[in-house]
């Protein structure tokens, strides 16, 4: 298959925007050392009641979801072979590597005894028998640390590239190239992994919530869960694809590929449709369809669950001859969807006992904000500076 | 050829939960060790001096807040006493760790932070821990607590003074009790004892007529036995079936990682599906 | 010298006030009314009241009592104390202290009655029995209710001093066969004054007593009657044990180790939780530590109503509310509702913002 190549932004880093981003992170970084001084109760809302907050839900949970962009653009270009899509593969794997690397440095603010946590990938605790493999968070612990190591190794290319291309020492260049030729041999061993790898945590992501037990709201709480997080995080990976394509086009200056990120569509209609009949029919089975009705809140948000799986179902039907906001719309759609199912599970549908409350605090959601800012400020660091993006090369002026 | 993408994605849809139902077995209830120590809490017997709560600071070096005292449990307190008072009803309860059986922190730990060490006591190693909370989540009675309030955290719950117990005394609260509201010993002891009192003084213990001991086998079974006069949810213990904590996450769990049998199997699908695309690949390429 | 005898009481023992200068009855004077903390300056002018013989009546009924509260009073010991009692109030009417007897002596009480009408303190002791028209207490031919509801009608204020006569006493417990009740009962509409105890601690008495001759009013009372000043904290609120009971100190047993250390006495059935009273700080007999709980007895609450005579005397007491944290402790944290609000909209924005931008990017599709 010819496909453009993948080539630098090029630009100055400093623009305004980039600038106020980095101020952002600048006061981003006193929250921190304020977190690392005083413990996280004092820059959370975090209690013994709701032990998992924003941090968890969103920058773990809903985060690595939103990074399944290289997982699911993986599925379908290497698996079902779908090879028009390998433009979409280098960002997609880019925002993988970076939305699980902030995902790793979320947890590192989260847990309370950090110094730790480099024993993990080491082997565990040789001194009393190492991990306990009952615990489905273990899965997601270490499967996520392969898989950030996996995704750097995937995007390598676009570094050893750059480097073959441009180094101007010799060792620099053989390295590169060997590296390279590695990789070339490789692909599918590491590839495969980035399918494996995910679809083992993603799951595992939602079986943790299962050891709640009777905290977990029966709507919630369900065997399928770890189906259901898998599903829905492929239908938030193509939704990501979509508009990190699209912001990334418009930002520096590339082809959009409208058609292809259109055919995409094929696959979320797939995708959203079998979670909706999992759920619903698990819930009608289990014998809990009274509850969709009598639970108060709780019905109200499986119903605006089910309608944002639901209603981009319609919206992308005949997507080809519908404009692309339709898409774009659909993509925000099927992003809440899966955010909110996430939010649910962890938050939401969690109740530990009468009176217990849970709102995040301002510092802890800075620090969320701080984690996605320094996702950008790094995405647009090396889009920049690496060949990332296909397509025309930029413009003298980027954005 | 390429697979279908159909047929792949409804093989995934019905592997993964067939495989989960089909190699989860029912899940055998966990037996006390040999050596189990329990408490049995009687709050007939129980006169809310709390002089248990100061006695548990003392024994494990916790600050004595006497003038603020705690009102729950927490990161500086590993006993409480509580009150349940309604109307002319008023019970005393006695909250800490319930070392359960089958205990759904120590399944949870990934670490191994949690385990149940001797005599069948739940105890927190703080050379694993972590801090990540997740024996919070699965705690069905919340008992792990946090200390939020400080750079250098650690999980905080009653350990049932083992280092006491290891030197051959009792622990604090047990030690303090002047009605012997509380009281330590082998666990088929405190067992035995229980039902000897439900049966002798059915109509003094809930339900009436025919009292149940909580603890027995609620969530797999507690070495902390209670025996109270009213409704032990109103006590704020939760309404638990006799199938541990962990059972049905352990159940989807292991239906899907027993052995690494379906990862391996993955793994091995997806280099095989990507090779014979790849060679499809090179030949329309020739 | 020899011994005095006054003319109502007869005999009465004790230091003779011939020969007591002025300056010595003043400060005597002082001395008493710091007893009963009111000021030096009240002591003086109950000092001028007597030198000027205006001394306020009062009038003692006794009922279904044991005339232990009386000897309680006897017991203020203070050198010439009860002399200068009787000297700083005129007693016109006590069946104990009086010499009298029989007509002599009802002639007394209906003679104090009409010169002070109004005026007279009268001081009640011992529960009113009203069953069977009251026929189980009878002075003179007439029944406990009567003579009540005569006597204070006509008074100035109403004292009911002991239990018995604050609320019934150990003569209304059950089955209470007399159906002996307290004087507020009796006297429905009256505004009577109880000192509860059993005995009620003697300066109790003194002091409202006191105040009333000298200030001509009453304590600051509360929802019983009871002056806030004696019987504004219960014996746990300011008991000399109450530490043990913080650090879970318990005497078990008498006589064990912990009753002898003086360990507090709650596991014991003290009733000090439930008990409004002062004599955790205020000793009988005038002997330091000379009460219940100081001789290493549970108090078992003499003063209240409903737990005297009533709960048994080694049942433990309940804690007062609050004492405890409820089984679900208040946690929430408070949620700044304008703050949610933010989160919210700034949720509700981006949310916006998207949409817009897919609006603005997806106008046209580009051409690949």
């Amino acid at each position: 298959m010819a496909h453009a190549k993948a080539t630098p932004v090029g630009g100055p880093l400093l623009t305004r925007p980039y600038t106020w981003l980095l101020a952002f992170l600048g006061v981003w970084l006193l929250i921190l050392v304020w977190r690392f001084t005083s413990g996280i109760g004092a820059v959370s809302g975090l209690t013994d009641g709701y032990p998992w907050g924003v941090w968890i839900a969103f920058d773990v949970v809903t985060g690595t979801a939103l990074a399944c962009g290289g997982y699911a653009i993986a599925i379908l270009t290497y698996i079902l072979n779908r090879g028009q899509y390998h433009p979409l593969v280098r960002p997609a794997i880019l925002t993988s590597a970076l939305g699980y690397s902030m995902a790793a440095l979320a947890i590192i603010i989260d847990v309370g005894r950090y110094w730790g946590i480099w024993k993990i990938p080491l082997g565990g605790f040789p001194d009393m028998g190492g991990y306990n493999w009952n615990s489905a968070l273990l899965e997601v612990a270490l499967c996520v640390m392969a898989y950030v190591a996996v995704l750097w190794v995937e995007l390598s290319p676009a570094f050893l590239e750059k480097w073959k291309d441009t180094s101007t020492s010799e060792a620099v260049q053989s390295f590169a190239r060997g590296g390279l030729k590695f990789f070339d041999k490789a692909l599918i061993w590491i590839v495969a992994l980035g399918v494996l790898l995910p679809t083992m945590h993603q799951s595992s992501l939602g079986t943790v919530m299962l050891l709640a037990g009777h905290k977990l709201h029966p709507l919630w709480n369900t065997g399928w869960v770890p189906l259901l997080f898998l599903i829905s995080c492929v239908g938030m990976g193509y939704a990501v694809v979509v508009w990190e394509s699209t912001i990334s086009s418009r930002a520096f200056k590339r082809d959009r590929h409208d058609s292809m990120l259109k055919s995409l569509a094929g696959a979320m209609v797939i995708v959203l449709a079998l979670f909706t009949v999992i759920r619903f029919a698990d819930v009608l089975i289990s014998g809990k369809a009274a509850m969709l009705f009598n639970q108060g809140w709780l019905s109200l948000l499986f119903w605006i669950e089910m309608a944002l799986f639901v209603v981009p179902i319609f919206m992308l039907r005949g997507v080809r001859n519908k404009p692309f906001s339709t898409l774009l719309n659909a993509s925000i759609l099927m992003m809440l969807a899966g955010g909110l199912y996430r939010f649910d599970t962890y938050i939401v549908a969690y109740n530990p006992g009468p009176n217990w409350n849970y709102f995040p605090s301002l510092p802890e959601l800075l620090i969320t904000f701080g984690v996605i800012a320094l996702e950008i400020a790094l995405y647009v660091f090396i889009v920049k500076r690496y060949p990332i993006l296909a397509g025309k090369p930029a413009a003298r002026s980027a954005s | 050829m390429s697979m279908d993408r159909r047929t792949l994605l409804k093989g995934l849809a019905v592997a993964a939960p067939a495989a989960a139902a089909g190699s989860a077995g029912a899940s055998e209830a966990v037996k006390a060790p040999d050596d189990a120590v329990g408490m049995l809490y009687d709050a007939t017997r129980c006169i809310g001096c709390r002089a248990c709560v100061t006695a548990c600071k003392k024994a494990n070096n916790l600050p004595l807040e006497m003038y603020d005292p705690p009102d729950d449990l927490n990161g500086t307190t590993k006993n409480i006493i509580k009150i349940y008072h309604e109307g002319d009803t008023t019970s005393y309860m006695k909250a800490q760790c319930m070392h359960c059986l089958d205990p759904a922190c120590v399944r949870a730990c990934m670490v191994g932070s949690f385990k149940k060490r001797d005599f069948g006591i739940v105890t927190w190693d703080p050379n694993r821990c972590i801090g990540c909370r997740y024996c919070q989540v699965a705690c069905p009675y919340n008992i792990p607590k946090f200390q939020w309030d400080t750079p250098v955290p650690k999980i905080v719950k009653c350990e049932m003074c083992l280092h006491l117990i290891k030197g051959g005394s009792q622990p604090g609260c047990c030690a303090a009790c002047p009605k012997e509201a509380v009281i330590f010993g082998k666990y088929t002891d405190l067992l035995a004892d229980a039902r000897e009192r439900i049966a002798k003084h059915p109509d003094r213990y809930w339900p009436k007529g025919d009292p149940i001991i909580f603890g027995d086998d609620e969530g797999g079974g507690t070495q902390v036995l209670y025996l109270a006069g009213l409704d032990f949810e109103k006590l704020g213990l939760p309404d638990l079936d006799s199938e541990p904590a962990g059972a049905i996450a352990q159940k989807v769990q292991h239906g899907v990682y027993q052995g690494l049998i379906a990862p391996v199997a993955l793994y091995a699908v997806l280099g095989a599906v990507m090779w014979r695309n790849r060679r499809a690949d090179r030949k329309e390429d020739e | 010298m020899g011994r005095r005898v006054d003319p109502k009481l007869g005999p009465v023992d004790g230091a003779p006030m011939d020969g007591v200068d002025r300056r010595d009855f003043v400060k005597v004077c002082m001395m008493a009314a710091a007893a009963v903390g009111l000021p030096a300056s009240v002591g003086v002018k109950w000092a001028e009241a007597a030198e000027a013989g205006l001394k306020p009546s009062v009038i003692w009924l006794h009922f279904q009592e044991c005339t232990g509260c009386t000897e309680s009073l006897l017991r203020t010991s203070h050198p010439g104390l009860a002399e200068l009692i009787l000297d700083l109030i005129s007693v016109d009417y006590h069946e104990t202290l009086f010499a009298a007897a029989g007509n002599q002596i009802e002639d007394a009480l209906h003679q104090a009655m009409e010169q002070h009408e109004g005026k007279y303190v009268c001081i009640v002791e011992g529960a009113i029995p009203t069953k069977d028209g009251g026929i189980y207490c009878q002075i003179g031919g007439r029944t406990a209710v009567d003579i009540l509801q005569d006597v204070g009608s006509k008074a100035g204020a109403v004292i009911a001093i002991g239990s018995c006569a604050s609320w019934g006493g150990i003569p209304s417990a059950d089955p209470n066969p007399t159906g002996a009740v307290g004087a507020p009962t009796i006297l429905e509409g009256t505004p009577v004054v109880t000192i509860p105890g059993c005995p009620a601690n003697p300066y109790n008495l003194l002091g409202t007593v006191l105040q009333y001759v000298s200030m001509g009013t009453l304590p600051a009372l509360d929802d019983k009657n009871r002056p806030l000043w004696a019987y504004g904290r219960t014996i746990h609120e300011h008991c000399p044990r109450r530490a043990h009971f913080d650090a879970g100190r318990f005497a078990r047993m008498y006589g064990d180790e912990g009753h002898r250390l003086g360990y507090c006495l709650f596991a014991l059935g003290c009733k000090g939780p439930e008990t409004h009273a002062n004599c955790s700080v205020n000793h009988f007999g005038e002997i330091p530590d000379c009460w219940p709980i100081g001789l290493g007895h549970p108090c078992f609450g003499c003063t209240e109503q409903g737990v005297a005579f009533h709960k048994p005397l080694h049942q433990e007491a309940a804690l007062p509310e609050g004492a405890h944290p409820p089984i679900h402790p208040d946690h929430r944290k408070s949620i700044a509702a304008g703050w949610a609000g933010v989160a919210g909209l700034a949720a509700g924005a981006a949310i916006g913002a998207g949409l817009m931008a897919s609006k603005k990017l997806g106008e046209k599709d580009t051409e690949d």
